[in-house]
């Protein structure tokens, strides 16, 4: 069962079945929106990337995105940069594998962001979304539509973390600017 | 007019002075069988293969090529022979395909010899097949016909040949298909088989530099946050391809098998072999057991991706490498922060002047202690869970390496025999962390060498225990001798040259295992005029192949050229060298590795001080070994500081004798 996740929104990360969650995966699609003019086939190519940042106790600690794909530890791993979205056709074009096990004791709070590489705002982004999806079997926990961003670069998309022994997502939906995460780290912070 | 015939096809020929012309679009082995009216061949002498071309009545070619053209004269053979047999057969050991499915369809024509064809026939369906009998040419009533047949047999030759009653038929398998490698060797020259996929055994999503660069050393940057290569997704790493043959046929699965229908008169004849299966996919590596839950999985040898168990093992091996990378960067991550965090509160607390008073202060400095006491017990626990887990992987994966991976008191060493075929990689020591006492991860790069190494002589950056700089040079030399002996038992026979530079003879006692067992190609040289009489023949050599790969002709090297890969081992450097031997080394250094040219320096870098930094390249162009434990090795994942201690043999064992001497007893028939 899909919970269209909202703004703000939280949700336990434990199975109904009263077990704990091992493996997430973090999945990002879009779609370039058609542009018309003179030359109607030559669509805009976008670039989004999506990063994840591993926190401890509000310090950034380890960083997984284009240019690092594995955490140090190697319990956070991106599966490859995307240059231009649509492959999937509603697929993931680009996905944050995350092995909540393994994940260093220090660690307590994971951020995922997505950022526009090339500059377009999500008001040229089609059909994007970000979810979450149970990577032992595949099913879909949570979702959440990018589209309608406006005039952003950016989107502090949810945080994993710690709530008792398990772990808890909730969405966070913060639009932002910038290139890369690095300069999210400043709209990231509240969040923590 | 052609005959197109399908399987089973028979047609009649009207000449007796026939060729028979066969296409396929890779280099495979074409060849002949004589059998008689039993359809049993009698002996090695009724085979016609590429190391015995010629028969009464027949010719085939010396080598594997991508098309032939194989000459009959029918009437020629002996009156016992009843059938011919013409065969193909993909080479082994070479690096090229396994399996007919992977390359494109046979095809072979009978033809007159004005090029007319008679018949042609076009061998499809064949998949993990690397042996085929595409054609018969039989005698019925006085007159000879041909038919089409396209068996084929996953087991190659060898099984191929048993199946027409030759006892000899593995012995010979193996005899041919050593012609065309030497063959293959020779028009292809250096470098050995690499395909472009076999770098990518280990490197899914890492943007880290992958398993065959791995030794950037403290010098180089570990890659940290070098650029990824995009789209580099892990699903689309399709596993390494074709690294290493699949050998060894697998297990027979009966179902399989198609049915053998008895032939009776009148019914098409079934030529589907009884032992014949219909695909033949790798055998499955072997999986853990379903663990207990709550439980690790108990860990079993070559439990990993790979089409052989030897590419399974290496990677396995690499997986247990990365594994404890991150395993250790996890704790050392987590004791960082759990120090940082303490400090900060202690700070704090001593900043806080209310503190001052009471006993508040104390109480808050004992909570930060607390707390850091606290994460690094879980971060300790953690690292311990994973240790634990590696350490009996370790323990089931040790004993089950083959030699070239093993240490030197792997029992696998006293079974030792010369190899056929060139492993993957060779272990070159241990590597551990301060974290994993006890447990250390084999050291294994990928054969053939891609960079020199050079077996450190120097006493700079070991500690105080081994102050006599003497005897850190024997120690040097005596673990080049080690690692140069272990090159030499992996490679067949006659495919791996060691030369010895050693200027004041001041290595003769360590390398008397290689001396005496005559497993060296002379003896070591001596002095400036032996140090540039090998230089100057290994330039040349380099000099030679590279011209003729870059003009195309690598048929045509010089008669009686050694093809075997060469490793020069150098002592004392820069001992004995002028400029023009120290710019020959360098050119070795460089342009050596991709045309089979290896270079070993035993050597002090201080001892070159005086050329300055000119020769900082050539160091750094080689990967540093230590004759003692020391911990200048860094992994592509986190770049930690791997401590590294060589593969030694151990004291007073006798295997690398025992060794040293299989191998110059096969090498002797090489006359090498």
């Amino acid at each position: 069962m899909t919970v269209n996740m909202t703004k703000g929104q939280a949700i336990s990360l434990q199975k109904n079945d009263g077990g704990t969650l091992t493996a997430v995966r973090m999945g990002l699609g879009w779609q370039a929106a058609p542009r018309r003019g003179l030359f109607g086939s030559r669509t805009r190519e976008i670039d989004l990337d999506a990063s994840a940042v591993l926190f401890a106790d509000k310090q950034p600690v380890d960083v997984v995105f284009f240019r690092h794909l594995v955490s140090d530890d190697g319990s956070v791993r991106h599966t490859g940069d995307n240059l231009v979205g649509g492959v999937g056709q509603g697929g993931d074009d680009e996905a944050i594998l995350v092995d909540l096990q393994r994940i260093p004791v220090h660690i307590d709070q994971i951020v995922f962001t997505v950022n526009s590489f090339t500059g377009q705002t999500f008001q040229e982004v089609q059909n994007a979304f970000c979810r979450l999806v149970d990577e032992t079997n595949g099913q879909e926990l949570a979702r959440y539509t990018l589209a309608g961003g406006g005039q952003y670069t950016a989107q502090i998309m949810a945080k994993v973390h710690r709530a008792g022994a398990g772990w808890q997502m909730t969405a966070l939906g913060t639009p932002a600017n910038g290139r890369t995460f690095q300069d999210l780290m400043p709209a990231i912070l509240p969040h923590l | 007019m052609t005959a197109e015939l399908v399987r089973g096809q028979n047609h009649s020929l009207s000449q007796v002075r026939l060729e028979v012309r066969v296409s396929a679009g890779k280099p495979i082995v074409a060849g002949a069988t004589l059998s008689d009216e039993q359809g049993k061949v009698r002996g090695v002498e009724w085979v016609a293969h590429p190391g015995a071309p010629t028969l009464p009545g027949l010719e085939v070619s010396k080598q594997a090529a991508a098309d032939h053209r194989l000459a009959f004269d029918l009437d020629a053979l002996p009156e016992t022979v009843h059938r011919v047999s013409v065969l193909l057969a993909l080479p082994s050991g070479v690096g090229g395909p396994v399996r007919f499915g992977a390359v494109a369809a046979p095809f072979v024509a009978v033809t007159g010899l004005d090029g007319s064809e008679v018949a042609s026939y076009t061998i499809t369906g064949l998949d993990a097949e690397s042996a085929v009998v595409a054609l018969e040419l039989y005698r019925r009533q006085g007159a000879w016909k041909v038919r089409a047949v396209g068996q084929g047999y996953a087991g190659g030759l060898a099984e191929l040949l048993t199946d027409q009653g030759l006892p000899e038929a593995q012995q010979l398998a193996g005899s041919i298909n050593e012609a065309v490698v030497q063959g293959l060797a020779r028009s292809v020259a250096a470098p050995p088989p690499r395909t472009p996929d076999g770098d990518r055994s280990r490197q899914a999503a890492t943007s880290a530099p992958g398993p065959d660069q791995p030794y950037t050393g403290p010098q180089g940057s570990a890659g940290h946050v070098a650029p990824a290569p995009l789209s580099s997704s892990p699903y689309d790493a399709a596993g390494p391809q074709g690294t290493t043959a699949p050998q060894g046929s697998p297990a027979p699965d009966p179902s399989a098998v198609t049915q053998p229908a008895a032939p009776t008169a009148g019914d098409p004849i079934n030529y589907s072999h009884p032992g014949r299966q219909t695909a033949a996919p790798p055998p499955p590596p072997p999986t853990a057991p379903p663990a207990p839950p709550g439980q690790p999985a108990q860990p079993v040898a070559g439990d990993a991706t790979g089409w052989s168990m030897e590419e399974r093992l290496y990677n396995q091996v690499w997986g247990m490498f990365e594994d404890l990378a991150r395993t250790a960067a996890a704790y050392r991550s987590a004791v960082d922060f759990a120090d940082s965090r303490m400090e900060q509160e202690l700070d704090k607390v001593l900043s806080d002047p209310r503190s001052r008073i009471g006993g508040q202060g104390d109480a808050a400095r004992e909570a930060a202690q607390a707390k850091h006491a606290q994460l690094v017990d879980q971060a300790r626990a953690a690292l311990d869970r994973d240790l634990a887990q590696l350490t009996a992987e370790a323990d089931v994966v040790e004993p089950a390496l083959p030699a070239a991976y093993a240490r030197w008191d792997n029992p696998v060493w006293h079974g030792y025999r010369v190899p056929m075929e060139i492993p993957m990689a060779l272990r070159l020591g241990d590597l551990h962390l301060p974290e994993s006492e006890g447990l250390s991860i084999p050291m294994l790069v990928r054969l053939p060498l891609e960079r020199g190494l050079w077996i450190d002589s120097g006493r700079a950056g070991l500690d105080g225990s081994l102050v006599d700089s003497d005897e850190v040079r024997r120690l040097a030399m005596d673990t080049a001798v080690a690692h140069a002996a272990r090159l030499l038992a992996v490679y067949p026979a006659g495919e791996f040259t060691v030369h010895v530079i050693d200027p004041a003879g001041s290595g003769a006692s360590s390398l008397m295992p290689l001396v005496q067992s005559g497993v060296l190609d002379g003896p070591p040289a001596a002095g400036a005029a032996g140090v540039a009489d090998v230089l100057a023949r290994l330039t040349q050599r380099v000099d030679l192949v590279q011209m003729a790969m870059r003009g195309g002709a690598a048929d045509s090297l010089p008669p009686g050229f050694d093809t075997a890969e060469q490793l020069l081992i150098v002592n004392d450097f820069p001992h004995g060298f002028d400029d023009r031997a120290v710019t020959q080394l360098r050119y070795l250094a460089d342009e050596g590795p991709a045309v089979g040219v290896h270079l070993m320096m035993v050597a002090d870098r201080e001892d070159a001080a005086a050329y300055g930094p000119l020769l900082d390249p050539l160091w750094r162009s080689l990967l540093r070994l230590t004759p003692v434990p020391d911990d200048h090795l860094a992994d592509p994942w986190v770049g930690h500081a791997w401590t590294y201690e060589p593969a030694l043999v151990p004291a007073g064992s006798q295997v690398l004798q025992q060794v040293l001497a299989q191998v110059a007893a096969a090498r002797r028939p090489w006359n090498r």
